[in-house]
């Protein structure tokens, strides 16, 4: 028995050593982190470098929470989810609505429209940029003048960084219509079409219904997705200029207060108050459009 | 109701060909099923007269009328898939009304015919349901529910009872039957299990490899197999086969010399005969053969014998018969009225001449 | 068998068919398909080729209004002066260098973490795995702020390691894995296990291959994160090229370049041409990777 017993324990010590550098390097980058967080939001920083900072409680929290800035990050941050995600999402199942038909040539449609996945914010901004540029871009042969330019524009830089995200968003977004559309069974489209169902009825009283799963899935990874949004804006607009724009997301303003303002009590408490938001966002969708997503039987 | 045609119908796929110039009178109010095995093309055909793949060549016809052009939703067929297809996110209700709503059928006409069809089918209590929460019985006649709501010309059915178990099979076999009889609507039906047809169809059209084999009524088919095809796949067990050589009024069978009373072989030489089971008993004199295997099966039991050329020929005794022992060295008599010759080549039944 | 039975039937309404089929209008509705696409296509691929297009004129020229849209006496100067000014040369070895550290981490974590979840037995399974599922919730992003500090007192600032060992292990990797190898039959580890093979001999021979289509993917989408991360190379490289990546690379040239536009965009072309490549040739491993999640 104590053979059987000490095999059992070396499987043990074999899996924890298995488990032990993905732990470990857990342990010292993900979770340390994320915790300190807590404690560096009850310090402030001095206003000279090298000199200690001291704890301030909830005050700093406080303040950040109150501030007008962080507000406005908030509100930019709102809007460019709401720009972004829904755009991409429809996007992408309009895309993979006309791709999903075997006609010669789909193949290549297909990586046409996937591609954008491959192209990196640094690509996808620096593309735009150029679009965008008001002297040497697309917007002065289409009429579009705005002073400032639009990059530089409170009202139309988040939008215009918006669109950037869109554009690259559609590449994963049609992926994932893709996969729903072909997960659906056949035999069920099928009868709709004995039964009748024309295009339009077809798209939203059974495929849109039978894709919900999908585009649950769309939605979280979008939303993600799109609090992920960093490169653009560094790239296009920079720190100067971000608040201006109304572009400092909170992901951006994390990035301001940590290496430009040397803050990193604010970047802390900024730094939860995303992880919350995208928390909140995530178990929201999951209890109450979970409810309503449909399973295609078992 | 109506009569379906195909006229010289074939279906390719990447230059594989799927049906093979088929020729088939569906006639008015019959149930025919399309018999065979996988890969035969029976589904194929089907789904040509669905409208939900097109004919390479040929025409298909309902009610005589050519619909190769036609919309699956114009076509007046409703469908049983296989899987039985059912909207998950719909009631039974708004399941068996979709095709209803489709047709722009007026509110209590719908509800009247939706109620009609789920009491005919044992559904009125279920239709606040979703097809999840369901057993497969039920979805199986939800699905047939939803395809006799739209009183259609013609009934496809998919392998409608391949996916029940054995019990739930004989039972929805047998209303399946009884509803085609009722309603009197056209139905064509395919599936692969032999027992299946022989208990529901009017006629049987037999396929394989995309070509139509014979269609008759399912005795005639048992009776007068058209090859050794049909021959061997009607029947539980199947048909013996053995190659034998055919002279002037009589066949022989390893050496053994049986006389044909009602007529005789027209053209001499090999032939293979075809002997069913229960045409064959083991008595004290004719084919010399060695019993491989016996299977008691309660109320009949087969004898598996070799002959001596190697050909199998399982023989049908009765429970109260004497079994052999495995390897005792018996005879084979089989009945000269219940004999079949088939050429070797082709597998073509031969006709006896006078 | 019974001969065809006399109806009994309620007297039908009138059959639907009395409508005159209609002709399908296929050619009409492809045509319309086609046209779809085509839009569909231009709008997608539109910025990327006028990016190629920009990079092959010349300065002067991309400010003309209106813009042209085909260079009609293509200028390939600007690539050889990314390529050399931009140093991206040496930025695109630093990110492949990056890239293959993080991808090989990454796929090497997640395959030992993944085949002890599968295929071992040990005390606090269900917990260690709900403590993998958590990272899944706390983006890289909410850890900045400490990991910035940790790698700089580490002495990883502008280092190699500073730039990948955070990113050594996945969450996501070694649950992807995980379904992979529960794929594989028990038998199998049985029959292995009668035949002598200990675990390491088992992951090797059996596991891993069986399981390759869930490590391609896996290789792919790692790939993708760790060629195009911004954030963190901004945030650990210093102003030397010694470790700097291609994507901040990309915003220094631009930088530097201001008026040669065309230069900035050809280092981008240069930047995005091989992902476009490996896109073509691993198509099916990126899609089964990104969709992972969403086909239940």
């Amino acid at each position: 028995m104590s053979a059987l017993r000490s095999r059992r324990h070396r499987e043990w010590g074999l899996a924890y050593l298995l488990l032990a550098p993905a732990l470990l390097i857990f342990a010292v980058f993900t979770f340390y982190p994320f915790l300190r967080n807590f404690k560096l939001a009850l310090y402030q920083n001095p206003p000279y470098p090298g000199l200690p900072s001291h704890y301030v409680g909830l005050h700093q929290v406080g303040s950040v929470l109150a501030s007008t800035s962080f507000h406005q990050s908030l509100v930019s941050t709102l809007l460019y989810v709401v720009m972004v995600v829904p755009v991409g999402l429809i996007g992408g199942l309009l895309l993979a609505v006309a791709a999903h038909k075997a006609i010669r040539g789909m193949a290549w449609f297909r990586l046409v429209f996937s591609s954008t996945v491959v192209t990196s914010v640094a690509v996808a901004a620096v593309v735009f940029g150029t679009l965008m540029d008001p002297v040497v871009g697309l917007l002065p042969w289409l009429g579009v003048n705005p002073h400032p330019a639009i990059l530089e524009n409170p009202t139309w830089a988040l939008p215009a960084v918006s669109l950037i995200a869109v554009w690259q968003f559609l590449g994963l977004s049609f992926v994932i219509m893709t996969a729903g559309l072909q997960s659906l069974p056949d035999e069920v489209l099928e009868a709709a079409r004995l039964d009748g169902a024309g295009g339009w009825t077809m798209f939203w009283r059974v495929t849109v219904p039978l894709l919900s799963p999908t585009l649950f899935f769309g939605l979280v990874v979008g939303t993600i997705y799109a609090f992920q949004s960093f490169g653009q804006i560094d790239i296009l607009i920079g720190p100067q200029n971000s608040q201006f724009t109304h572009t400092d997301v909170l992901l951006y303003s994390v990035y301001q207060a940590l290496s430009i303002q040397d803050n990193p009590g604010v970047a802390a408490v900024l730094s939860i108050v995303l992880f919350a938001i995208l928390l909140v966002f995530t178990l929201a969708q999951l209890r109450f459009l979970e409810r309503r997503v449909t399973y295609a039987g078992d | 109701m109506a009569r379906v045609n195909f006229e010289g119908v074939s279906k390719a796929f990447d230059g594989v060909l799927a049906v093979d110039d088929l020729h088939l009178d569906v006639h008015d109010g019959e149930l025919l099923v399309l018999l065979g095995p996988s890969g035969c093309g029976k589904t194929t055909a089907l789904r040509m007269v669905a409208g939900l793949e097109d004919p390479t060549a040929g025409t298909v016809s309902i009610g005589d009328v050519v619909v190769n052009d036609v919309e699956p939703k114009d076509r007046d067929v409703a469908m049983v898939f296989q899987s039985y297809a059912l909207y998950p996110h719909m009631t039974l209700r708004r399941n068996i009304e979709f095709p209803l709503r489709q047709q722009r059928v007026p509110a209590p006409e719908r509800a009247r015919r939706v109620e009609e069809a789920a009491g005919t089918l044992g559904l009125l209590d279920l239709l606040d349901r979703k097809p999840g929460q369901l057993s497969g019985g039920q979805r199986q006649r939800v699905a047939l529910a939803r395809a006799i709501v739209r009183d259609p010309q013609v009934f496809l059915m998919d392998e409608p009872l391949s996916n029940l178990d054995a019990t739930l099979r004989i039972q929805t076999r047998a209303d399946i039957v009884s509803l085609q009889r009722r309603l009197g609507t056209t139905t064509i039906y395919v599936t692969h299990d032999q027992v299946e047809a022989m208990t529901m169809g009017h006629r049987i059209a037999v396929m394989r490899d995309g070509r139509l084999q014979q269609v008759a009524a399912p005795q005639d088919l048992y009776e007068r197999p058209a090859n050794t095809f049909v021959a061997s796949f009607l029947g539980s067990p199947g048909m013996n086969l053995v190659p034998a050589s055919a002279e002037r009024g009589a066949i022989i069978i390893e050496g053994t010399r049986i006389g044909l009373p009602d007529g005789t072989p027209t053209v001499a030489g090999p032939v293979t005969v075809g002997v069913r089971p229960e045409a064959a008993t083991l008595a004290p004199e004719g084919i010399p053969a060695s019993v491989l295997l016996v299977e008691q099966l309660g109320a009949e039991t087969h004898v598996i014998c070799v002959l001596a050329d190697g050909s199998r020929v399982v023989v049908r005794q009765e429970h109260r018969a004497v079994r052999p022992d495995l390897g005792e060295s018996v005879a084979i008599r089989v009945d000269p009225l219940q004999l079949h010759l088939f050429d070797t080549d082709t597998g073509a039944r031969l006709e006896l001449g006078r | 068998m019974p001969a065809t039975d006399t109806a009994v039937r309620p007297p039908a309404p009138a059959p639907p068919a009395a409508r005159p089929p209609r002709r399908r209008h296929r050619r009409l509705r492809l045509v319309l398909r086609y046209t779809l696409l085509s839009i569909g296509a231009v709008v997608v691929l539109f910025p990327l080729y006028m990016a190629v297009v920009n990079s092959l004129l010349a300065p002067s020229q991309i400010a003309h209004q209106p813009p042209p849209f085909f260079p009609l006496h293509p200028q390939w100067g600007s690539y050889r002066k990314a390529w050399t000014e931009g140093d991206l040369a040496v930025y695109l070895r630093n990110s492949a260098i990056q890239t293959t550290i993080i991808v090989a981490g990454q796929l090497v974590t997640s395959v030992l973490a993944a085949y002890a979840f599968a295929f071992l037995e040990f005390p606090f399974k269900r917990t260690l795995f709900v403590v993998f599922l958590m990272t899944l919730m706390i983006p890289f992003e909410v850890t900045i702020a400490t990991n910035l500090s940790t790698v700089s007192s580490l002495g990883w600032f502008n280092t190699f390691p500073g730039l990948t060992v955070p990113f050594l292990a996945t969450g996501f990797g070694t649950f992807l894995l995980r379904q992979a190898f529960l794929q594989i039959p028990r038998d199998l580890r049985e029959a292995a296990q009668l035949d002598g093979y200990g675990h390491f001999r088992f992951l090797w021979s059996v596991a891993v291959p069986l399981a390759r289509p869930a490590l391609a993917a896996l290789g792919v989408f790692s790939f993708l994160s760790a060629w195009n991360q911004y954030l963190w190379p901004l945030l650990v490289t210093g102003n030397d090229n010694s470790v700097r990546t291609v994507q901040i690379g990309l915003k220094q040239l631009i930088n530097t370049q201001l008026d040669q536009i065309n230069v900035s965009l050809a280092g981008t072309v240069i930047a995005v041409v091989p992902l476009l490549i490996l896109l073509v040739v691993f198509q099916k491993q990126l899609v089964r990777s990104l969709t992972s999640g969403a086909v239940k």
